[in-house]
């Protein structure tokens, strides 16, 4: 996966999670939890999904790599570089 | 429907024991996960203590007393929307007690404003309270008790403790002495939007839960009391049921935490250490109610949705769970609960101990019963004059009857104290593929809090089912 697809990614799941959600004023490089009104049992589906769509399985240690979207496309770049 | 115990398969991707609102949710949410999922409960009827019963006409509702706001988002995501849609607000809560009487909708800005003009509290008092509960989190330091959060902010005030206070212990069972943030989240969770509760009553939602359960195909089966759960070389293998062995690759007990360690699974599979901190965990207190039925074709006036009563001169967590308690709530339904069906139900709860219950005769046990229900119609004419001529169907559970119902140890009607959620946490790195879902910790409790707790849950229990898958 590119960057740009893993971007698409993570929007999707968060999409599916809130159909509110609303990232045309996203900034990528602050905290999704303030801008998107994401709640701790938000980022768990976030895990959830992307061990059910690409098997990734997200050590609970990681998951402050999911905190802004850049910091989850660093993080998931190596893991789904074949995906 | 739930199918007949012969039509279930001899294995299973998990097996889930116990169908409380916490196993239904991990086991839909598994199921979503792609994973075979049997659900195994031994009473005839779904819900675990998300119960209710019928009697002469009447539908009686056991825990159906209110939750947060949260729950629609929660509802939305892990069930469906019908259920998201059948939710809606409890506007009037009343307290009423020798110190003040009032009526609120329960949420941080009522709540601001009779503080500061009733109690009056200065208004960066109140603000900054808020604050320190709202950002609350469960790994934050749990030294401070509750008691202490309370007078740090509103010394000597016991009135102020009681309005705080009062409803967050029937709510949870916590007491001033246990830890101020097993407060601070429940709270702030009813503070956001005040209380709501569900349309069509516990049946409705039981029934369009084991619909949406059925549609992902978990497998189904009530009146299966798990005997055991079987544990070889560190990890699960499957459960003991009506006499068979069921496979699976992973167990999910919904049955109590000390239940699951202490009767289903063979102590030889934990450690010692792990042993030893599990039998220092306390459960929970248990309640007692009483269940009053109006009269068909008999109405009663709007006096409130959840009425919070007491005549002690304080809020004192010891009076709450004492025998003769002079506090209850009384939670109201009207036919707006359940719309088509026009009658009027009325559940007195009050907090009370197993201990005190346990060891009476027969004789004893049914004088006290009686007492109760006298007490509470005493109580309630207060509100209601004249109530008792109303009344055609009147009855009590006691601690007994919470432990006949759900096992729970010593009939614990809201888990355990906060050590256990460390062990609920904590057991499948003892064994393998046994995870625990329930009420535990004390803010894994209610309905919102066991359902958000059966999604960690069966999070856990996809990420080690399909570590196994390579």
């Amino acid at each position: 996966m590119t960057r740009e697809d893993i971007k698409t990614l993570i929007l999707e799941i968060i999409q599916d999670i809130d159909d509110e959600a609303d990232f045309d004023n996203l900034d990528p490089g602050k905290p999704l939890r303030d801008q998107l009104d994401l709640d701790s049992m938000d980022f768990l589906d976030i895990v959830m999904e992307l061990r059910k769509r690409h098997q990734l399985q997200i050590p609970e240690a990681d998951y402050p790599h999911l905190a802004t979207l850049n910091s989850c496309v660093d993080y998931l770049e190596p893991l789904l570089k074949d995906a | 429907m739930p199918v007949p115990f012969s039509h279930v398969s001899d294995a299973y991707d998990v097996i889930v024991i116990g169908s409380g609102l916490g196993g239904l949710t991990s086991a839909n949410r598994l199921a979503y996960c792609g994973h075979k999922v049997l659900l195994l409960e031994y009473h005839h009827k779904l819900g675990g203590l998300a119960a209710w019963f019928k009697r002469r006409g009447h539908i009686f509702d056991v825990s159906l007393h209110g939750f947060p706001f949260g729950m629609v988002k929660t509802c939305k995501k892990y069930w469906n929307r019908e259920i998201m849609n059948s939710i809606v607000q409890l506007k009037k809560i009343v307290f009423d007690n020798p110190q003040f009487s009032l009526q609120t909708t329960f949420d941080r800005q009522d709540f601001t404003a009779i503080l500061n003009e009733r109690f009056r509290i200065p208004q960066q008092t109140i603000d900054r309270f808020f604050e320190t509960v709202s950002s609350m989190n469960f790994y934050d330091d749990r030294t401070m008790t509750t008691r202490e959060l309370f007078e740090q902010f509103f010394p000597g005030r016991t009135d102020v403790h009681r309005l705080l206070m009062e409803p967050i212990t029937y709510a949870n069972g916590s007491t001033l002495d246990d830890p101020a943030i097993t407060y601070g989240i429940v709270f702030s969770n009813f503070m956001n939007r005040g209380v709501f509760t569900f349309e069509g009553g516990t049946d409705r939602l039981i029934g369009l839960m084991t619909a949406e359960l059925e549609k992902n195909g978990v497998t189904i089966c009530t009146r299966s009391k798990v005997e055991h759960i079987i544990v070889e070389k560190g990890r699960v293998r499957g459960v003991e049921v009506n006499g068979r062995t069921i496979a699976a690759r992973a167990v999910v007990s919904n049955s109590g935490i000390t239940n699951t360690i202490d009767n289903l699974t063979d102590h030889k599979a934990f450690s010692e250490s792990f042993l030893e901190k599990a039998s220092a965990i306390r459960v929970n207190n248990s309640s007692c109610q009483v269940y009053i039925g109006i009269e068909k074709g008999q109405h009663i006036p709007d006096i409130g949705d959840l009425l919070f009563t007491s005549t002690a001169p304080e809020f004192d967590s010891q009076e709450l769970l004492d025998l003769h308690t002079r506090s209850k709530t009384f939670s109201l339904y009207y036919p707006k609960t359940r719309p088509g069906h026009n009658r009027y139900t009325i559940v007195a709860s009050m907090n009370s101990r197993y201990e005190d219950w346990k060891n009476l005769t027969d004789e004893q046990y049914a004088g006290e019963k009686r007492q109760l229900i006298e007490r509470t119609i005493s109580d309630l004419d207060r509100y209601l004059p004249g109530v008792k001529a109303k009344i055609d169907w009147i009855e009590a559970a006691t601690p007994r009857t919470f432990n006949h119902y759900t096992l729970h140890t010593s009939g614990t009607s809201f888990g355990t104290k906060f050590e256990g959620l460390d062990i609920s946490r904590s057991i499948f790195k003892e064994v393998g593929g046994l995870f625990h879902v329930g009420s535990v910790g004390i803010i894994m409790s209610g309905w919102l809090g066991a359902i958000n707790y059966g999604v960690i849950v069966a999070n856990d229990a996809d990420g080690y089912l399909r570590s196994l898958n390579g």
